[in-house]
């Protein structure tokens, strides 16, 4: 009894109708699978960017912002954190590294941050990595700078190379540091982070290009000349950093230091926890998530719902064939599960499809996000609770099918042996 | 009457369609013979599709009984009838015989798909398929050919090579010639009579042309025996 072979038959015979549907299923659970997706990769991606600080302190303002602008680039800090502080803090008991960022310059697009030696000996992200230069070295000279993967990359750019940076951030980076050119000292290795994206100088030569530049723009004459800013590098600091990572001793220490810094009295500064703060920022987009949700899964129903009209409207067309089957001694259910099967196999073929496309979005969209965001977003296989999800709509399809399935049942019983039209 | 030499035997068959306050059919006796060739005469409306339902053991009857080879039609299951008419009955409808997405052959084994006992009879199914064809004469190169690429006339010669594999022990035709010019009628019964002998089955043959009766071994007329008297 070959059944599944005149299903298939009969399917091919009607092969656009079918493909058409199959395509419908197919776009609205890749909307669904991508959503899901995109979720949940960008929130890996975030996690993995924060994963080895402990604290981040920033001048008084709101957690979010802070984690935005000094982590992931988004935004501009409004104040920042001077220069006595940061050291206050760097010494404290129970800090093991403070890394420094002093923002504000960019280069061709990308983020220029100001930072010391313990970037490259405490920064860590992912598992426990920490950075690695895949050429080059650290800072040696004061207008060395190290570059982040994507950077070099982008840029084409190879140690050696002289670059110049321009003050200002976003479209305001009009003025250039042209006086000061840098060379190009080291490239990170990639880490899927907005390190990636970064480019990287010491605090002296942060200062160094700004002496003169203390009203916001260049103040002709009063800048510093390169030779004599090597002679005073070790006196050179700038004046504030934007903010600081904390790596402490124990993480216990954490909720004290938190607390201590928040209610330091010589400043006001803001000390957050990355982790949670993040899910704070998750607590706010989840709802525009939850509508994501909500609309992939009404254009999942949709889809569906346009398999049953297909499957319906050809029901009638097919009333002869399956007078024809039952007089040749097909039973009634076997004919209801020709319908099932059908339904069945239309909803397989979309989900997979779906998913196929999914994948394929996302594949087209990483490049995007890494060089919007540094977020390095991987094609993954989807995770078991979506293929769940996944399993609910085939056998949400099945059911449908199932429709039809008992009206060409009841059909095939009162027709009897009449061929009606 | 030889009960025993009857291959099916209608007593005292009385059927109303739901809704409706008449029966369609009241017969008092009707049978036939093994190998037998009847001719049913019936104008349209006088009940043949429900007759050949019930013969079919697609419509139950109130009332009465259906013998076919001594067993009781009404005292079987749903599902042991439905294995019933796949093994035991052959079907030529008037014309939309055959699933037009399938090709030629396919459509001769269709019955095979369904019952393994008309499977095993047929032998090697392939091999029978192309011998009934070749009796229908139908051409060879046809037979890879989608159902709805022949004519109207080859496919009811496909829809009798169908009706006739595995040899069931009855074959129902019903008005299988109407869709048929004048002169090939003549031609498919012919063909009809020789494969329904070679399968050694009986022919329950139904139509409202007396004309094509002549060769029929019995003729009965269905408003005689059927006391309903629907109107024609």
């Amino acid at each position: 009894m070959n059944l599944l072979g005149l299903a298939l038959r009969s399917l091919i015979n009607r092969r656009f109708a079918v493909i058409l549907t199959i395509l419908t299923i197919a776009l609205s659970i890749a909307l669904l699978v991508l959503v899901e997706q995109m979720r949940s990769e960008v929130r890996d991606g975030f996690y993995r960017s924060v994963s080895g600080t402990d604290l981040i302190v920033g001048a008084r303002t709101a957690p979010i912002q802070l984690l935005l602008y000094s982590v992931f680039g988004i935004g501009d800090a409004t104040n920042n954190v001077s220069w006595q502080t940061y050291q206050e803090l760097a010494g404290t008991s129970d800090v093991a590294w403070a890394i420094p960022m002093a923002l504000g310059d960019m280069h061709r697009g990308y983020r220029v941050m100001g930072t010391s030696d313990a970037l490259f000996e405490h920064f860590r992200y992912g598992d426990r990595r920490a950075l690695e230069l895949a050429e080059g070295r650290a800072f040696d000279d004061l207008f060395d700078v190290v570059v982040g993967h994507q950077v070099a990359r982008q840029l084409d750019y190879d140690i050696g190379d002289r670059i110049v940076l321009s003050h200002g951030t976003g479209s305001t980076a009009l003025q250039q540091h042209e006086e000061h050119p840098f060379t190009i000292s080291g490239i990170l290795a990639p880490t899927g982070t907005p390190v990636d994206q970064t480019l990287y100088i010491s605090l002296p030569a942060h200062r160094a290009i700004h002496i003169g530049w203390e009203r916001g723009t260049r103040m002709p004459g009063a800048e510093i000349d390169p030779d004599q800013a090597r002679e005073r590098a070790d006196e050179l600091h700038p004046e504030s950093v934007t903010a600081v990572l904390l790596g402490l001793q124990t993480r216990a220490a954490v909720f004290g230091l938190q607390r201590r810094i928040n209610d330091y009295r010589a400043e006001a500064l803001t000390a957050i926890m990355p982790g949670i703060t993040l899910q704070e920022l998750w607590r706010i987009t989840g709802l525009a998530e939850q509508i994501l949700r909500v609309v992939a899964g009404m254009v999942v129903l949709a889809g569906l719902l346009g398999m049953l009209t297909v499957l319906l409207t050809t029901l009638n067309e097919r009333r002869r064939e399956m007078a024809i089957l039952r007089a040749n001694g097909a039973r009634p259910w076997q004919i209801a599960g020709l319908l099932v099967f059908e339904a069945g196999l239309i909803a397989a073929c979309g989900i997979i499809a779906g998913v196929g496309l999914a994948l394929l979005a996302q594949a087209l969209a990483a490049p995007w996000l890494l060089t919007t965001f540094g977020l390095h977003v991987a094609v993954s296989w989807p995770a078991t609770g979506l293929w769940l999800v996944l399993g609910g709509i085939l056998g949400a399809g099945l059911a449908i099918g199932l429709v039809p399935a008992l009206m060409a049942y009841r059909r095939t019983l009162a027709d009897g042996m009449q061929v009606r039209m | 009457m030889n009960t025993n030499s009857d291959l099916l035997r209608i007593e005292e068959l009385r059927y109303t369609w739901p809704g409706e306050s008449r029966p369609v059919l009241d017969i008092g006796e009707f049978t036939i013979g093994r190998g037998e060739r009847l001719f049913l005469r019936g104008p349209s409306g006088s009940g043949k599709s429900t007759l050949l339902g019930a013969i079919a053991g697609l419509v139950r009857p109130d009332h009465g009984r259906i013998l076919f080879d001594r067993t009781d039609l009404g005292s079987l299951s749903n599902a042991a009838r439905d294995r019933f008419r796949a093994e035991q009955l052959g079907v030529i409808f008037q014309q939309f015989n055959l699933l037009p997405w399938l090709d030629v052959r396919a459509n001769v084994t269709l019955p095979c798909r369904f019952s393994r006992s008309r499977a095993r009879r047929a032998g090697n199914v392939a091999a029978a398929a192309d011998h009934l064809l070749d009796a229908m004469d139908l051409a060879p190169e046809l037979r890879a050919k989608r159902a709805d690429e022949l004519s109207v006339g080859q496919q009811q010669r496909v829809a009798a090579a169908r009706a006739l594999i595995g040899k069931p022990q009855l074959v129902l035709a019903d008005e299988p010639t109407s869709a048929l010019d004048s002169d090939r009628r003549q031609a498919f019964i012919e063909l009809l009579f020789s494969q329904v002998e070679a399968a050694g089955s009986a022919l329950l043959f139904v139509s409202h042309d007396p004309d094509l009766a002549r060769d029929f071994d019995r003729e009965v007329s269905l408003p005689t025996i059927n006391r309903a008297g629907v109107a024609a």
